[in-house]
């Protein structure tokens, strides 16, 4: 009795995934952005531990080299390695957006989800969804770093601390996106038939959210986790550039970029390899969220 | 009558609005570790140090500071703006908001700094809008073309690159390379005749340009999925089908239904460029809000910091607000139904 049951899922779910399958490979903008973030990640992660050059070792006699075999990317003011220090940065700044998009995705699916379900809590919580939208949020952010990093840093290190400030904080200040498609997801998905056979059977109210609908609204959910990491890289970015990130000698696509814009005449290329980090990852996660977002919504046309 | 109520209703949620804003602001710097006299050297006396405090404006309980903040941005504020305009004493006397660093009223310093910002803004706003509204539409109505694709992915490049990093190259070319323009935005050049207005209006070029392009990636976006949207329902066909022009078709039964969601995201998308203007003020070395901001973090001066974050949520509710009239106006269904 067991075996043909799962067998029958197993073909089931073939066929539910393979158009999906076809109409993502339909849209390529999902391939080429999804390949050009994993190279980037792969570069960043595995990558920087086979680069041998520390990010932070000072070599002042060999400061401001130009590009060659040993520094592919030259060296900054003090002699610290390019390449070792955009390496660094970059898991430092993927890191943040990583982190600071699951706590967004967490806090808005947790809120749309139960916005959806229940009608008691619904007003409530969208007004609460429309508060945060309307707030000025990178000035907001910058009075939180401004006031909780000394504690967090002191409590936790300082770079725990203000990893957890600078996540906790763009997470906290951007999961509204999220809620507001799903809320709608699980409003449309709530009226449907397997929905309310699922409660005529007495499936419990969490089983019906695990089981029922999370399943159903992952597509927009990933949607708005690919956004949700370039927004946060950028903000994160923006908040380094304006000294309120990591400490001076913590190593952030941002950062880099301010230490650099001063030099910039001179060594455009300090200001050229972190800044492209950035717009090149940035590009290829909305590019992958952009389409995506056509790939999984029928309305839209494939291009031809 | 039912679209007055509607109106009012939205005006009181604004309202609303920035009443708990400007509690979450001042609570959360209420609950902030750390010491406003933090800065004050360990040789001062307990005594001084105390007086210091009470000189602050310290000595009260937390909910005694709000309402006295509150009545100071809501009465006392305007009241001295009033004097100000009109040259009446209504504010004579009365407890304004003081800086800690400057040791004047927030509202004149914010008064110094605002015109920058409001200009700088609004014009790469302006400039974002108008040309994000023509390419959007032009984008859906040719869906797929060349223009099309080379739209999207012009807007989806200006998304990604961060204003700092735009603004830091825009300098690099035209200030330093080509040495057209000039880098730093003097805040101090009056415009007295026609020649100073060509000075300023090139001394606004860049940072104009660095938040107008991220303006227009957005909008455009967003313009471009709404014509969309509309150009599949059956009344464009039926539009079509009566032999009216493709003109007619897009003015008359595209474009006015597409404004809707466009113009609630030109209002939710202020905060976005807020937060670009405090990074191009930075850049350029603009005087404005942001930098003000900057500047009174970097001092710890709380009443500045809380004071100009409020007054930038108010300009965003304010623009919320009217956008939420433009809705009504192109749509009169909203509303309707109470």
């Amino acid at each position: 009795m067991v075996e043909p049951v799962a067998h029958r899922s197993a073909a089931v779910m073939a066929t539910v995934r393979r158009p999906l399958r076809r109409r993502i490979g339909a849209h390529r903008g999902v391939i080429v952005g999804g390949v050009l973030f994993a190279i980037i990640c792969m570069a960043v992660f595995p990558g920087a531990m086979l680069w041998p050059i520390d990010p932070t070792a000072i070599d002042l006699g060999n400061g401001n080299a130009k590009a060659s075999l040993a520094h592919p990317l030259g060296t900054d003011q003090l002699g610290r390695d390019m390449l070792a220090r955009v390496l660094a940065g970059g898991r430092v700044s993927i890191a943040v957006g990583l982190a600071a998009m699951m706590v967004a995705l967490g806090v808005g699916t947790v809120i749309g989800v139960v916005a959806g379900l229940s009608r008691r809590l619904d007003g409530p919580l969208m007004r609460l969804t429309d508060l945060f939208l309307s707030l000025p949020l990178l000035p907001l952010l910058l009075v939180v770093m401004m006031l909780f990093r000394e504690a967090l840093s002191e409590g936790l290190g300082p770079e725990a601390g203000l990893f957890v400030l600078i996540v906790g904080a763009v997470g906290i200040t951007s999961w509204m996106g999220t809620a507001r498609i799903v809320r709608a997801e699980v409003l449309a998905l709530k009226e449907r038939d397997f929905i309310r056979a699922a409660r005529a059977m007495g499936v419990s109210d969490t089983r019906l959210i695990l089981r029922h609908i999370l399943p159903n609204v992952a597509s927009p959910i990933m949607v708005s986790a690919s956004l949700g990491i370039a927004s946060a890289i950028l903000t994160e970015s923006a908040l380094s550039f304006l000294g309120l990130g990591f400490p001076p000698d913590f190593p952030t696509w941002g950062r880099l970029v301010s230490d650099a814009a001063v030099y910039l005449f001179d060594y455009p290329g300090r200001v050229f390899w972190p800044g492209m980090a950035i717009s090149l990852t940035v590009l290829s996660v909305t590019w992958m969220a952009d389409a995506l977002g056509d790939a999984l919504d029928p309305r839209r046309a494939p291009p031809r | 009558m039912t679209r007055i109520g509607g109106l009012i209703r939205s005006a009181g949620r604004a309202g609303a609005t920035l009443l708990i804003f400007a509690l979450a602001i001042f609570a959360l710097m209420e609950l902030a570790p750390g010491d406003p006299m933090a800065q004050v050297p360990m040789t001062v006396p307990d005594e001084v140090r105390q007086e210091m405090r009470l000189a602050l404006g310290l000595g009260e309980p937390a909910p005694m500071r709000f309402a006295l903040w509150l009545w100071q941005l809501c009465v006392i504020e305007p009241l001295a703006g009033l004097d100000a305009v009109l040259g009446t004493q209504l504010a004579d006397g009365k407890p304004r908001i003081l800086s800690w660093q400057a040791r004047a009223p927030v509202m004149e310093i914010i008064a110094a700094h605002l015109p920058q910002t409001l200009w700088v803004v609004g014009l790469a706003y302006a400039v974002g809008v108008a040309i994000a509204l023509p390419l959007g539409i032009c984008q859906a109505w040719r869906q797929h073309s060349v223009f099309d694709r080379t739209g999207t992915a012009l807007s989806m490049l200006a998304y990604s690159v961060p204003p700092f990093l735009s603004g830091v190259v825009l300098i690099a070319v035209f200030s330093v390379w080509l040495g057209w323009l000039p880098s730093i935005y003097d805040t101090t050049h009056a415009v007295r005749d026609w020649s100073d207005l060509w000075v300023q209006a090139r001394q606004m070029i860049l940072p104009v340009a660095v938040l107008a392009v991220q303006t227009t990636a957005l909008i455009a976006r967003y313009t471009r999925a709404a014509v969309l949207e509309n150009l599949q329902m059956d009344h464009v066909r039926t539009a079509r089908s009566k032999g009216l022009s493709e003109a007619a078709v897009l003015a008359r039964h595209v474009l006015r239904q597409s404004m809707i969601p466009v113009v609630t995201v030109i209002a939710l998308g202020l905060p976005q460029v807020f937060g670009g203007a405090v990074v191009t003020e930075q850049i350029f070395l603009v005087n404005g809000l942001g930098h003000l901001l900057i500047a009174s973090i970097e001092a710890n001066d709380l009443p500045v910091v809380r004071t100009v974050t409020f007054l930038m949520a108010v300009l965003i509710v304010l623009a919320n607000l009217a956008a939420d009239v433009t809705c009504r106006l192109l749509d009169p269904r909203i509303g309707a139904h109470g």
